[in-house]
């Protein structure tokens, strides 16, 4: 799953919910894990692996208003991946 | 991280990233894109 959401709580929420299940345990994800890791499209990772002009062109001023936020968000999925849920 | 090939969600939310972008830059990184959508909270 790649996220395009704008602060880290919200992409942690995301992030948890397809890997783990629902945190909340009131979707019918709770306790159900898909295992499914999610990335940001801010990360590295995702645009390294994307074409530079595509990315520049979709994600390029939405980048910069999400400047402020992109590395928590980034340290969020990053530990939600590593297992670092609480 | 290789996306090549990869079946993947792309999810936006209005405030941040719209889906439609996330998903365009997911095609252009080789992957499938096998559900696409925008949340809106407002």
């Amino acid at each position: 799953m790649i996220l395009g959401t704008p602060s880290a709580e919200s992409s942690k929420l995301y992030a948890v919910t397809v890997s783990e299940g629902d945190p909340a345990w009131a979707g019918a994800l709770a306790g159900v894990p898909l295992n499914i890791p999610a990335f940001h499209v801010l990360e590295p990772d995702v645009k390294d692996a994307a074409d530079e002009a595509v990315y520049d062109t979709e994600i390029g001023i939405s980048a910069m208003a999400l400047e402020p936020e992109t590395e928590e968000i980034i340290e969020s999925l990053t530990e939600v991946r590593n297992g670092v849920t609480a | 991280m290789d996306f090549k090939g990869k079946k993947v969600i792309a999810l936006g939310e209005r405030d941040g990233i719209q889906g439609a972008a996330v998903a365009a830059v997911a095609r252009s990184a080789g992957a499938e894109v096998v559900l696409e959508m925008t949340h809106c909270f407002v």
